[in-house]
């Protein structure tokens, strides 16, 4: 097994914060890992990364090799961009739909989004909404790490420790809106992946996805949804 | 796997100096060594260990090259440029000798993610004659640093550790060993052995000489210059150092098959590259850095018959840093293609001065002022910089700044320009970079009475490299610039807040009018650090 991810997005957006809870994840697994992420200049309103690898045997190089990477994850969709030549073409793609727009020419959105679901296979989240709707507007991570979460060799068992552990000193409040943060997230993943197995093109499966309550997920019906477009 | 570590590089080096039981820690902030002595002060206390933040590298190696002296362990970690403002200590130092351990962790910063240049610290570490260790991973950057101790009491000398910035950046997990205590005091007894006056330097110099045949007998028999075999024989042969070596096994997914040496201590083992290099008719080099390694083998006259590859030939880039990529499609031929982009363009997003940033606004003041100047002269007028957050001020919307050279430079050269005849010569510097490296700068131009104005943007932190404490600011700052002889009345002091605009703007235009030496401190907080202050 191994699970090599590139993770995006901009300075301020807790990029780091989804490293260390899938760091933590690998350790208490027994799993190895080796993340690489950039300190410094970049990290005031610029473009950061990092680069995460999990696998059951040793890992060599601290950075993805180019081609292979197994998902990119990006809480900004636009930063899915620069990465795209690291991910393998059967590797998928977890990004926010949420821009953030700090620079004069960022493109129309509806042009980034369209972009993104012309990829073999990708995962569109509205983070925004999940976070707002469990009043942590600033979890927006949280949710993408949860759509992330049916890609990655985890469970929701293996984070909620890790979610005590980081948020335990700001209150009980704090560690359950995580997880219900990081639930709704999920569900918008394990449907997206269940669509993208079932053979739906990306754009089919995201289009089916977009306008739907992740918390009513649960409830749905996937072959009734996927009738849907028949 | 409990006892598996979560450790950045550089956090790995650092609990193995505390695990060899230093004393001391010294450090000037640079990224991407930044994280070395935070780990360390973080548990210093506990572990009974001095660590201060030093004014700049030079001072920082001094401080450990004392603690050493009196027969204590010391770690002293910094940026690859900042060994070059420590060369003078670090040189002599190999003359001189240690007493406790001293380990130097230089962290290089290949392909220039948040720096001037892309230097390679192992030229100086050979320069200095003395040894250098590449750690390729989290694990060895504990297990070298904790033989870098050991083995800097046994040869006494000096030990580097080079890191750079792919490993000291990156998380893995690390195995630790039990630690050992501190050492008792006991000071170098030899009165000349510090004291390099040329009668004792000559005798130490060659001391230093004695002591080549031992060094150059450790990195022979080195672990860590390992030559793997391959099960077949082959006749091409690889030549690797630190996280490089990583690349060349990931190119092959682990098992490589062709022999391949790893060098991650010097001096080079040339009797290993020697028996390499009779096995194979074609040898890679495959270096993260400078063709160090490549040069010494390829020397003036190529092996004959021998056809080497590496960076000298074109066959990796020269500039920039190795990723697993360049290096499998080097010596594979072909890499395979990861996705190509599905957006017509991709615009860049560079890193800017932060909202709320006061150093937008003395920029602001200053392009005010100027435009008459620049009326009459017919051109923009920038002003000469220094190195901290302000240098963002060359990128668009600002354009305010012509210079980054090296920590303190900007008032040098302002001078400079300014004693041939510039006009208006102004420069803009921060307080710790003042601090480092700016006072005997000013000093200087003060003696002179140079015709310039220096800013100092006192946000009151380090905070290009993450809100450090700054060693200058405040009041002391002010009553620092008066001592180096500033003339008072032109020693001024604004708060660059929109309400005050007008009155700062006044005293920017009186003081570059003033023909003289003037200090202009802007003083406003850098806002990232309230923010962290508050939480
Ligand atoms: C010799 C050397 N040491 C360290 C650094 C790393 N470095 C770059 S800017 C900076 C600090 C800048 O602080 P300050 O001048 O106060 O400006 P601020 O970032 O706070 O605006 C440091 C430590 C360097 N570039 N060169
Ligand atoms: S970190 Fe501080 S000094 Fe640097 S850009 Fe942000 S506000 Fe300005």
């Amino acid at each position: 097994m191994k699970c090599d991810i590139v993770l995006a997005g901009v300075g301020g957006q807790g990029i780091l914060t989804i490293a260390y809870l899938l760091d933590n994840a690998a350790v208490n697994k027994g799993l190895c890992f080796k993340q690489a992420e950039v300190h410094g200049m970049s990290q005031r309103g610029g473009a950061v990364y990092s680069h995460l690898r999990i696998s059951d045997r040793e890992i060599l190089s601290d950075l993805v090799p180019e081609g292979q990477a197994d998902m990119i994850l990006a809480v900004e969709p636009l930063e899915v961009q620069r990465y795209l030549s690291y991910l393998n073409p059967n590797g998928v793609v977890v990004s926010n739909v949420e821009p953030y727009l700090n620079i004069p020419n960022y493109p129309a959105i509806e042009g980034v989004l369209g972009a993104l679901v012309k990829l073999p296979k990708s995962v569109l989240v509205n983070a925004k909404g999940i976070a707002n709707s469990a009043k942590l507007p600033r979890a927006e991570n949280m949710a993408m790490v949860g759509a992330a979460l049916p890609f990655l060799p985890f469970t929701m068992d293996d984070f909620e420790p890790i979610i005590s552990e980081m948020f335990g000193r700001k209150g009980e409040r704090v560690v359950s809106g995580n997880m219900e943060v990081i639930k709704a997230g999920y569900a918008v993943g394990a449907l997206t992946a269940k669509l993208l197995e079932k053979g739906l093109t990306s754009e089919q499966a995201n289009g089916l996805t977009k306008d739907l309550d992740p918390l009513e997920i649960e409830q749905l019906n996937v072959e009734e949804l996927i009738a849907k477009i028949q | 796997m409990s006892n598996r570590e979560l450790l950045l590089g550089d956090d790995a080096v650092a609990l193995a100096a505390i695990h060899s039981g230093i004393s001391g820690a010294y450090a000037y902030p640079g990224t991407p060594s930044t994280e070395i002595f935070e780990f360390i002060q973080a548990r210093a206390k506990e572990h009974g260990i001095q660590a201060f933040w030093s004014a700049n590298e030079k001072v920082a190696y001094e401080e450990a090259l004392g603690t050493s002296y009196v027969g204590k362990r010391a770690i002293v970690s910094m940026k690859h440029v900042g060994l070059n403002v420590a060369a003078d200590p670090f040189v002599n130092s190999a003359s001189t000798g240690v007493k406790g351990g001293l380990v130097v962790c230089v962290a290089d910063d290949p392909g220039m993610h948040s720096s001037q240049n892309e230097q390679d610290s192992r030229v100086l570490a050979r320069f200095a004659q003395i040894p250098c260790l590449e750690p390729a991973n989290q694990q060895e950057a504990y297990d070298m640093t904790r033989y870098a101790f050991e083995l800097s009491e046994q040869i006494r000398l000096p030990v580097m550790i080079r890191l750079v910035t792919r490993l000291a950046h990156s998380r893995s997990g690390v195995v630790t060993a039990p630690a050992v205590p501190q050492n008792e005091m006991n000071p170098v007894e030899e009165s000349m052995q510090f004291t390099l006056v040329p009668s004792n330097a000559r005798v130490l110099y060659r001391r230093l000489l004695e002591k080549q045949p031992t060094i150059i007998k450790c990195a022979e028999e080195s672990k860590w210059n390992n030559l793997d075999l391959p099960e077949t024989p082959s006749s091409i042969g690889i030549i690797t150092n630190g996280i490089a070596y990583n690349y060349v096994r990931e190119t092959f997914g682990g098992k490589v098959p062709h022999p391949v040496l790893r060098i991650s201590q010097s001096p080079i083992p040339k009797q290993k590259i020697r028996n390499l290099l009779s096995m194979v008719d074609e040898l890679w080099i495959v270096e993260e850095g400078f063709p160090e390694i490549e040069d010494l083998v390829r020397g003036v006259i190529e092996p004959a018959g021998k056809i080497i590859h590496g960076k000298l030939d074109g066959s990796l880039p020269r500039a920039g840093e190795l990723t697993p990529g360049i290096v499998g499609k080097a010596l594979l031929g072909s890499w395979p293609e990861g996705l190509a982009k599905t957006l017509d363009e991709t615009p860049n997003r560079p890193p800017a001065l932060c909202d709320g940033c006061a150093h937008t606004d003395t920029f602001a003041l200053f392009r005010h002022a100027l435009e008459p100047y620049e009326k009459q002269q017919g051109k923009r007028i920038r002003l000469y910089s220094d190195i901290g957050c302000y240098a963002l001020a060359f990128y668009e919307p600002h354009d305010a700044i012509q210079t980054c050279v090296d920590m303190g430079a900007s008032i040098s050269m302002c001078a400079g320009a300014s004693y041939v005849g510039q006009f208006p010569a102004i420069c803009a510097i921060g307080d710790s970079t003042f601090a480092h490296s700016g006072m005997t700068s000013l000093l200087t131009a003060s003696r002179q009475n140079a015709n310039m104005v220096v800013v100092i943007l006192d946000n009151g932190t380090v905070a290009m490299t993450g809100t450090q404490e700054t060693l200058a600011t405040g009041q002391d700052l002010v009553d620092m610039v008066l001592g180096l002889g500033v003339d008072k009345d032109h020693v001024r002091v604004i708060n660059p807040v929109k309400s005050k605009y007008e009155e700062n703007l006044a005293i920017i235009k009186e003081e570059i009018e003033y023909k003289g030496l003037s200090v202009i401190i802007s003083k406003r907080p850098c806002v990232q650090w309230m923010r962290k202050s508050k939480s």
